[in-house]
């Protein structure tokens, strides 16, 4: 145990974790920030006008970037689920609990963006297909274990019983995803995948790549400022939090 | 064995449990998932005959005529099957001959389906116009090349 580089259980202490997610924290903001200016000015004048769709098909670097991220977050925070109920660390539940809002949001995007694509592309703003339906699923996941995790005061038991319910949502994660692939769906297929490439113009890609990475720094930033709100609120008695130097002056 | 080994234990059997489940709930669902019948599918009388049902498939080229105020006509097909189609309503924007499209309705008594609503539905593909007009561009001299009795790709 002791060759090991860095001892990874010595982060799962609120009390070192706390510092080291402002630090990151900050930076991935400002990498947000630089990120979304340039995917927004590449969304809107560098990639060109699609052939079939025209420019509404724009609505795509905001839609495929938030929707993979609400599925990628839901992975996350059932990862931290698993690791708090295995290994009991305290941190691993705040983890999750910090992520859920911005997952919601991320669902909400999608769903939404989404219905504004479909209503002049398919000519309605919703339908009753398996990877909405799911997508809608996955959102009320959210949801729920946002309200589940509120509605417990004890902590640990919130945590408990918010880790159980993110572990079984699980399952909707490779029907989201897949859905496309099993099922006809209205819901066109996978653009891009990692097994057969991307069937969309360079640029396009690009540009949705930035604004997905875009995506991914503004998640980690937001998600670390509020786990250290979580630290902060549920430390609020132990002695390193009394004599940090923000909370002393 | 630790305690941790063990809840890691039960952590991983009851996922896998939960993902049996979940594999045999959607076998058994299968076919109500999907949300559409394809002409194939109705040839083999899988679509039901009698009520409301959702038909996709591709917009044959050359088959759509449009007739008196809004009704249209349009063959859809799968490339093996065809069923005509009637619609009266506005079409979207992407609707057009040899694109995608989900009309819902009924199977007339003369065997065309009477759509009360159609939708497009559009593709994976995503490319500037001058792009997709190299491609068919390509895929015209192809045909022709073909036609003549060239070599094909």
């Amino acid at each position: 145990m002791s060759s090991r580089l860095i001892n990874w259980f010595k982060f799962s202490s609120p009390a070192t974790f706390y510092p080291l997610a402002g630090k990151i924290a900050r930076v991935s903001a400002v990498i947000a920030v630089l990120l979304l200016a340039i995917g927004l000015y590449m969304s809107f004048f560098v990639a060109p006008t699609d052939y079939k769709q025209g420019e509404g098909y724009r609505i795509i670097f905001i839609h495929v970037p938030a929707a993979w991220m609400s599925m990628f977050i839901y992975l996350v925070m059932a990862f931290w689920a698993g690791m708090g109920l295995v290994f009991n660390t305290r941190l691993s539940a705040m983890m999750a609990q910090a992520l859920a809002p911005t997952g919601a949001i991320m669902t909400f995007i999608a769903l939404w963006t989404g219905a504004f694509w479909g209503k002049p592309m398919w000519g309605a703003w919703w339908v009753w297909d398996a990877r909405l339906t799911s997508e809608l699923i996955l959102f009320f996941l959210y949801i729920g274990f946002i309200a589940l995790q509120g509605a417990i005061s004890d902590a640990r038991r919130a945590d408990r019983a918010g880790a159980i319910l993110l572990l079984v949502g699980v399952v909707n994660i490779p029907i989201i995803y897949y859905s496309v692939k099993w099922w006809n769906t209205l819901h066109q297929g996978a653009s891009v995948s990692l097994k057969s490439g991307s069937s969309m113009s360079a640029i396009m890609l690009e540009t949705m790549l930035i604004m997905t990475f875009a995506f991914w720094a503004y998640s980690i930033a937001v998600a670390l400022y509020r786990v250290r709100s979580i630290i902060l609120e549920r430390e609020k008695d132990a002695r390193w939090v009394s004599e940090l130097p923000e909370i002393r002056s | 064995m630790k305690a941790r080994h063990k809840r890691l234990g039960f952590l991983i059997v009851g996922l896998v449990v939960l993902g049996l489940a979940a594999t045999l709930v959607l076998k058994a669902l299968d076919s109500n998932l999907s949300y559409f019948f394809s002409p194939t599918e109705v040839a083999e009388h899988k679509a039901p005959e009698n009520h409301v049902f959702r038909l996709g498939g591709l917009v044959q080229p050359g088959s759509l005529e449009r007739g008196k105020e809004l009704t249209v006509r349009f063959v859809v097909t799968d490339n093996a099957h065809e069923v005509k189609v009637a619609y009266t309503g506005i079409l979207p924007d992407l609707f057009k001959e040899g694109q995608g499209v989900i009309a819902q309705g009924r199977m007339g008594p003369d065997g065309v389906f009477i759509a009360d609503e159609v939708l497009a539905k559009h593709d994976e593909n995503y490319m500037p116009p001058e792009v997709a007009e190299a491609l068919e561009k390509g895929h015209q001299k192809g045909v022709a090349d073909m036609a003549k009795g060239g070599k094909s790709l």
